[in-house]
C-alpha cells in the first residue's frame, strides 16, 4: 500500500479536519495515510510584494524533507498560494512525481463574505487533494464533469465536480498503478 | 504526452514562468515545450508544429513583437498570444494590430489563462475546418464537365471566365438542350461567390402563381395552403447567385416585381409587410428571342436591359460538329460508370451516324442518345443500331419539293458526312471537285 505524508502548513484549529481528510484519502485511494509536521521553515515561501505564498518553493521544501519510505507528500496550507505567472492557484502537483500542495485558503466561503461552512470546506478540501494527487498519479485534466480530475478555476467550479475518478481516469490509472477505488 | 495533443509553445526569458506554464498546460493535456529566446524559439518552430505560442513581449534581444512577425512568416497557422507586464499594454495592443489572438498581462488570472487558449484553441481548429470545408465545397460545387475543343465553344469557355469575377450580370442565350444551366453553374463557381448558393429558378416549369410564391416566398396564411411562413428562392440565394432560366416565359406581373427586387435588392414575401434584404447575382438564361419579345410587347423592355448586361450565346451542336465525337465519348465515360458497364467506344457507323445527326435537342439529347444506346447496346463497342436515331431524319432537309431543292440537300448531307472533305464528297457524288465547288457556290453552302 503506497504511504502518503500529509503536512499541515500554517494550519492552526483545522486537526478535524485533517482527520477527515486522511480518513477519505485512505478509502478513496487505498493510501496508507500519515501526518507529520513540517522539518523547514514554510515562512521563507512568502512573497512581499504580493502576500502570498510561492506554492512551487513548498513543493521544493516538501521535497526536500520527504522521508524515504513516503511515496507521496501533500502539504496542506492555511495561506493562499502563487505560482509566480498566476495570480493565485488552489494547489500545485508533480506530474507523476511526488509532491503536491493544497491550500484551503480560497476554498473557504468565508474569503468571498459567505458565512462558515466547515462541511463545504472539507468536501472542496477532500475534492481538491484528490484532484492534485491525481497529477501525481500521472492523471491530467478531465473533460468529463463527472470527474475530480477536470479543471477548475473557480470555487463554484469545485463544488460542481464529484470526488471520484471518471471510468476512463479510472481505467488509466488502473493501467498504470491499481491505486485508484473507483 | 499524448503527441496528437494541441501544442503549445512558451517563450519567456524568465525560467520560473516558463517551468510554471509548461506544468500548468501539460495537466491540462496539452503537449507543451518552451524556449527561453526567440532563437530557440524558431528553432523549435521549425522542428515541430505548435498551435498557440505564448510570447513574452520583454525578452533580451529579438523581443516578442519581432518574433510574432517573424513566426508569421514562418508558420501562419500558429496563433499568437502576447504575455506582457502592465507597463507594455501599448506594445501588446501594437501586436494585435499586426496579427496577434490575443494578450495577456502577467501575472495571470488562471481562469482567464485557460480560457484564452482553450479559445485560441478553438479558432485555430475551426480555421482549419474551414479550409477543409471550403476545399470540399469546392470539390462538390465543380460543375459538370464542360466538353467542347470547337473555336465557338472555346470562345464561351473565355467568356465564362472572364465574366464570373465579375460579378456582373448574365443572359445566356442557347437552344434547349446546349448546356445553359451548366454554363451558369460554370461562371457562379468560378466567382466569388462560390462558397455560397447556386439557386436555379426555372421559371417556365411553375405556373404562375407558383412561380411567385417560389421566387418570393410566403407568410404563414398568405393564401389557401400556406400553412408555414416559407423563404423564397431570393432569399435562398442571398450572397449567392440567382439562376433563372427560361426568364422569357414570366408573365408581366412577376416581371415588375422581379424588376424592382432587382433594383432594390429589397423584398417583402406573400402576405408579409417586412422587407428583407438580399444581395444575390442574377444569371439568367433564354432559348427565345427576346427582342423580338419585347417589340410584341410581351416582355419588359426595363427588365430586358437589366438582365442583358453580358450575353453569352452557346452555339447548338449542329453548329460545332467537331465537338459531337469528344461529347459523345465524354457520355459514354460517365454512364458506363455510372451503370458499372464497360463499354469503351463506338464503331465507325456509330460514330457516323452521332455526326451526321441535326441534333435538334442538342447537348441533352446526345446524351440521352448514348444513355440509352449503353442500355440496349453489347460492350464493349456501341453499335449503330444501338442509337436510338433515324438515319433517315437526319442530315438537310430540303426546303422543297423541286430538284435544286433536293439536290441542295443531298450535297450538304454528303459534305457534312465527308466533314466538308470536298474531294471526298465528290468522289461520293460521282461528279469533280470543280462541279461540287460550283455547286457549293450556287447553293451558298458553308460549314
Amino acid at each position: 500500500m503506497p504511504r502518503l505524508d500529509l503536512v499541515p502548513i500554517f494550519l492552526p484549529g483545522r486537526q478535524e479536519m485533517l482527520d477527515c481528510l486522511s480518513e477519505t484519502l485512505k478509502l478513496q485511494l487505498g493510501f496508507e495515510v500519515r501526518q507529520h509536521r513540517p522539518d523547514f521553515d514554510a515562512r521563507t515561501s512568502f512573497d512581499t510584494n504580493r502576500g502570498q505564498y510561492n506554492s512551487t518553493t513548498l513543493l521544493r521544501m516538501l521535497l526536500e524533507d520527504l522521508p524515504a519510505e513516503t511515496d507521496y507528500v501533500l502539504g496542506v496550507c492555511g495561506v493562499d498560494l502563487f505560482i509566480p505567472v498566476l495570480t493565485y492557484v488552489f494547489g500545485e502537483a508533480q506530474l507523476s512525481g511526488p509532491a503536491a500542495v493544497i491550500s484551503i485558503h480560497r476554498l473557504d466561503p468565508l474569503v468571498y463574505g459567505l458565512p462558515a461552512d466547515d462541511t463545504l470546506l472539507c468536501s472542496r478540501l477532500v475534492k481538491e487533494a484528490i484532484h492534485e494527487l491525481g497529477h501525481c498519479l500521472g492523471l491530467v485534466h478531465c473533460h468529463e464533469p463527472a470527474c475530480v480530475m477536470r479543471a477548475s478555476t473557480y470555487v463554484e467550479d469545485i463544488d460542481l465536480k464529484p470526488t471520484g475518478f471518471c471510468h476512463e481516469c479510472t481505467r488509466l490509472n488502473e493501467a498504470d498503478t491499481c491505486r485508484i477505488s473507483p | 504526452m499524448d503527441q496528437n495533443a494541441p501544442g503549445i509553445l512558451i517563450v519567456d526569458d524568465e525560467y520560473s514562468v516558463r517551468d510554471s506554464l509548461e506544468q500548468w498546460f501539460q495537466k491540462d493535456g496539452y503537449r507543451t515545450a518552451s524556449a527561453e529566446d526567440a532563437g530557440e524559439a524558431l528553432k523549435l518552430l521549425q522542428e515541430t508544429s505548435f498551435d498557440v505560442a505564448l510570447l513574452d513581449i520583454k525578452m533580451p534581444g529579438i523581443d516578442g513583437m519581432e518574433l510574432q512577425r517573424r513566426i508569421q512568416r514562418l508558420d501562419t497557422d500558429v496563433t499568437v498570444i502576447m504575455i506582457t507586464a502592465f507597463a507594455s499594454v501599448e506594445t501588446a495592443v501594437q501586436a494585435l494590430k499586426e496579427g496577434a489572438f490575443d494578450y495577456i498581462t502577467k501575472p495571470i488570472d488562471p481562469d482567464e489563462l485557460s480560457h484564452l487558449v482553450r479559445r485560441a484553441i478553438e479558432q485555430r481548429q475551426l480555421k482549419a475546418e474551414n479550409v477543409q470545408l471550403r476545399q470540399k465545397v469546392e470539390h462538390l460545387t465543380t460543375p459538370e464537365q464542360i466538353v467542347g475543343a470547337s473555336p465557338q465553344m472555346q470562345k464561351v469557355l473565355e467568356l465564362v471566365r472572364s465574366v464570373a469575377e465579375t460579378d456582373a450580370t448574365v443572359l445566356i442565350r442557347g437552344e434547349s438542350g446546349t448546356g445553359k444551366e451548366l454554363i451558369a453553374q460554370a461562371i457562379h463557381a468560378n466567382s466569388g461567390r462560390r462558397y455560397f448558393p447556386i439557386i436555379p429558378v426555372n421559371c417556365g416549369a411553375l405556373p404562375e402563381s407558383l412561380l411567385e410564391s417560389e421566387l418570393f416566398g410566403h407568410e404563414k396564411g398568405a393564401f389557401t395552403g400556406a400553412q408555414y411562413r416559407r423563404k423564397g428562392r431570393l432569399e435562398m440565394s442571398d450572397g449567392g447567385t440567382l439562376f433563372l432560366d427560361e426568364i422569357g416565359t414570366i408573365n408581366s406581373r412577376t416581371q415588375v416585381d422581379l424588376l424592382r427586387v432587382l433594383e432594390t435588392k429589397e423584398f417583402t414575401r406573400l402576405g408579409g409587410s417586412t422587407p428583407i434584404r438580399v444581395e444575390f447575382r442574377v444569371i439568367s438564361a433564354t432559348n427565345q428571342n427576346l427582342e423580338q419579345l419585347v417589340e410584341q410587347g410581351d416582355f419588359r423592355e426595363d427588365l430586358y436591359y437589366r438582365l442583358n448586361v453580358f450575353a453569352i450565346s452557346i452555339p447548338p451542336l449542329r453548329e460545332r460538329r467537331e465537338d459531337i465525337p469528344l461529347l459523345a465519348q465524354h457520355f459514354l465515360k460517365k454512364y458506363s460508370r455510372q451503370m458499372n458497364r464497360t463499354f469503351t467506344e463506338f464503331d465507325s457507323g456509330a460514330m457516323d451516324m452521332l455526326v451526321r445527326y441535326p441534333w435538334p435537342g442538342n447537348v441533352r439529347e446526345l446524351g440521352n442518345a448514348v444513355e440509352r444506346a449503353l442500355v440496349v447496346g453489347k460492350p464493349p463497342v456501341v453499335a449503330a443500331k444501338d442509337l436510338p436515331l433515324q438515319l433517315n431524319d437526319t442530315g438537310s432537309q430540303p426546303a422543297g419539293d423541286s430538284l435544286a431543292d433536293v439536290e441542295q440537300a443531298h450535297v450538304e448531307r454528303i459534305l457534312e458526312q465527308a466533314e466538308w472533305n470536298v474531294s471526298q464528297a465528290a468522289k461520293i457524288l460521282g461528279v469533280d471537285r470543280t462541279t461540287l465547288y460550283n455547286k457549293i457556290r450556287k447553293y451558298g453552302l458553308n460549314r
